[in-house]
């Protein structure tokens, strides 16, 4: 995604390199302008560690474009990216590179929180399904009914009724009800 | 409640903060502590210091590395309360070890002998060992480093130092990528039970009182919020010592087991707290004496003298240059007087004095202290070597002459 994005921003010479194994001499025979790492890989300590010790990097390289452009770092942090740069590359050669990757994993970030929410809401209407039917069964009310009744409780306790539908359910399975 | 946020590895010397949040100690001070769990060192240091949270859970010699700049960004941070006292095993793969000691208790109790051993064992293996290292700022790696110069070797040039994150040192052992490594705990136990290598010396026979994790914090923030960090620090101390408590091991453990803080069985993490350790698949389990200390001996406190250690070893191996001025603000990463401050009122002993010899104590011993009666353990280093913090030089020439 970020790739192609950055194809089309007119950036060709990009190498995808999986942090795993031996990455890093990988990442020296390529000998990158611009590192790009999802912040949340356990890897960043290792390629670290090689901008530290590197000898085939001449300058090792700086953490984020501007350390002084604290909005942006922040931004960086809150979308997952961190990026190594070579020291001496125009700061505004990269600044676009890093807004473009900040901009691309906010986008990929947002798609998930909305996938796990619709997974979540898929969940919750199989569970209120499944405690109004025993409702329906146990105490002979029409789904509209049972439905009801649900509701209701989960307003005088204050709960969700996803909640009360799980309590239902556990509750029932406890003394031996049909599930 | 004030919320208060704090960065974290998956380790089990996470435990103080874990058991601050969820046996209730944090909220008792009002405080609602956010975890945030983190992968790399990396990414806890960027947390930190670019202030997404306000402390974090941070190898020592991290914290004065950062402060000295010689970890990206440089920042200055204040560590005024250890999280823990030892902790790290070295684990190496069964065709390595083939080569030390077989009985496995004399091995691990024995670490001069088999500094020696290892080190004839590097010739025999078929290439240059690669020991895996959580970070070079790493408590682990310094030890390491310290246990093999002891043998003769040069760790800059007879083996292999790999950085990788804990939790990737097992399966690179698997994939034959690395030839053993040193690391905190659960991970010893994890390489064991699965049958990837065996346990061959352990951080709380190298040095009996190692510096392992520390809380740290931007001083500016530190030092302009005493209404919040002191509470803190109280909530800390008390979650500090129901973990030690062996009556709280189960439960500890099985807190710790939970997915969202170490994620690995509870049968791995017990090891450690226990300090009954299985060095090899198949054998019984051997005895470490102090494997992991979090209360007990003022084991919190952050002596001056053991951030002075640190920096002697980043001179030793040419990580910082060294100057009166780089001196001075290491031992100052560690606030003995904030720990004093905010536990004075709260009935903690207090040791009398801020520095003392490092690894001089034989025997436990009881000590001088404001409050209380405050007995320290031995804290030798196994070559019985002493650090005198006011002589750093003349320490770094005697390792030098060895």
């Amino acid at each position: 995604m970020l790739e192609e994005g950055l194809r089309e921003a007119g950036y060709e010479d990009i190498h995808l390199v999986p942090p795993q194994g031996a990455f890093v001499a990988r990442l020296e025979r390529i000998a990158p302008d611009v590192v790009l790492m999802d912040l949340g890989s356990p890897s960043r300590d290792t390629l670290e560690e090689m901008l530290a010790v590197s000898r085939a990097l001449a300058k090792p390289i700086a953490m984020f474009v501007d350390q002084s452009d604290e909005d942006m770092i922040g931004a960086a942090i809150d979308a997952g990216v961190s990026a190594y740069v070579v020291d001496g590359l125009r700061k505004d050669r990269v600044k676009p590179i890093l807004d473009l990757a900040i901009r691309r994993f906010t986008a990929f970030s947002r798609m998930q929180t909305e996938l796990e929410e619709a997974k979540t809401a898929l969940a919750e209407r199989r569970t209120i399904d499944r405690a109004k039917a025993i409702l329906m069964e146990s105490r002979s009310l029409s789904e509209a009914d049972a439905y009801a009744l649900l509701r209701t409780t989960a307003m005088n306790q204050g709960r969700r009724i996803a909640e009360v539908a799980e309590a239902l359910i556990t509750a029932s399975s406890l003394l031996g009800g049909k599930m | 409640m004030t919320p208060i946020s704090i960065a974290f590895l998956p380790l089990t010397d996470s435990a103080v903060l874990v058991a601050a949040r969820e046996k209730g100690f944090a909220a008792e001070q009002g405080i609602d502590l956010n975890l945030v769990r983190s992968t790399s060192w990396a990414t806890l240091r960027d947390r930190l210091v670019y202030g997404q949270v306000q402390a974090a859970h941070m190898l020592a010699p991290l914290a004065i590395a950062v402060t000295l700049g010689l970890s990206q960004h440089p920042a200055a941070l204040a560590a005024p309360f250890k999280l823990n006292v030892n902790g790290n095993a070295l684990t190496m793969s069964t065709a390595f070890a083939a080569a030390l000691d077989p009985d496995l208790p004399r091995r691990i109790a024995d670490p001069e002998a088999t500094a020696h051993d290892f080190a004839a064992a590097i010739g025999l293996h078929f290439r240059k060992p690669i020991i895996g290292v959580v970070h070079r700022c790493s408590s682990h790696a310094l030890m390491l480093r310290y246990w093999l110069a002891y043998a003769g070797v040069d760790p800059d040039r007879d083996v292999v130092l790999r950085v990788l994150p804990p939790s990737l040192m097992v399966e690179a052992l698997r994939a034959g990528e690395i030839d053993g490594f040193i690391a905190g705990a659960p991970w010893a136990s994890v390489a064991a039970a699965e049958g990837m290598g065996e346990l061959v010396a352990v951080g709380a026979r190298i040095w009996q009182r190692g510096v392992e994790k520390v809380l740290a914090f931007r001083t500016p923030w530190m030092d302009e919020h005493p209404e919040l960090v002191d509470p803190l620090l109280v909530a800390l101390s008390r979650a500090a010592a129901w973990c030690d408590n062996p009556a709280n091991h189960e439960e500890l453990a099985a807190i710790l087991a939970g997915s969202f803080y170490v994620g690995q069985p509870a049968e791995f993490i017990l090891p450690a707290l226990t300090g009954r350790m299985i060095p090899r698949l198949g054998e019984p389990a051997v005895t470490i004496p102090d494997s992991l200390l979090f209360h007990r001996e003022a084991a919190a406190f952050p002596w001056r003298s053991q951030a002075l250690w640190i920096y002697s070893q980043f001179v030793r191996w040419k990580m910082v240059q060294p100057s009166a001025k780089a001196e001075r603000l290491a031992a100052d990463v560690f606030r003995s007087d904030v720990y004093r401050r905010a536990l004075g009122k709260a009935g903690v002993p207090m040791p009398g004095a801020s520095m003392k010899l490092e690894g001089a104590l034989d025997a436990p011993r009881g000590v001088g202290a404001h409050r209380g009666a405050l007995t320290l353990g031995p804290d030798r280093f196994f070559d019985g070597r002493v650090f005198d913090p006011h002589h750093v030089r003349d320490y770094l020439a005697e390792l030098a002459g060895r």
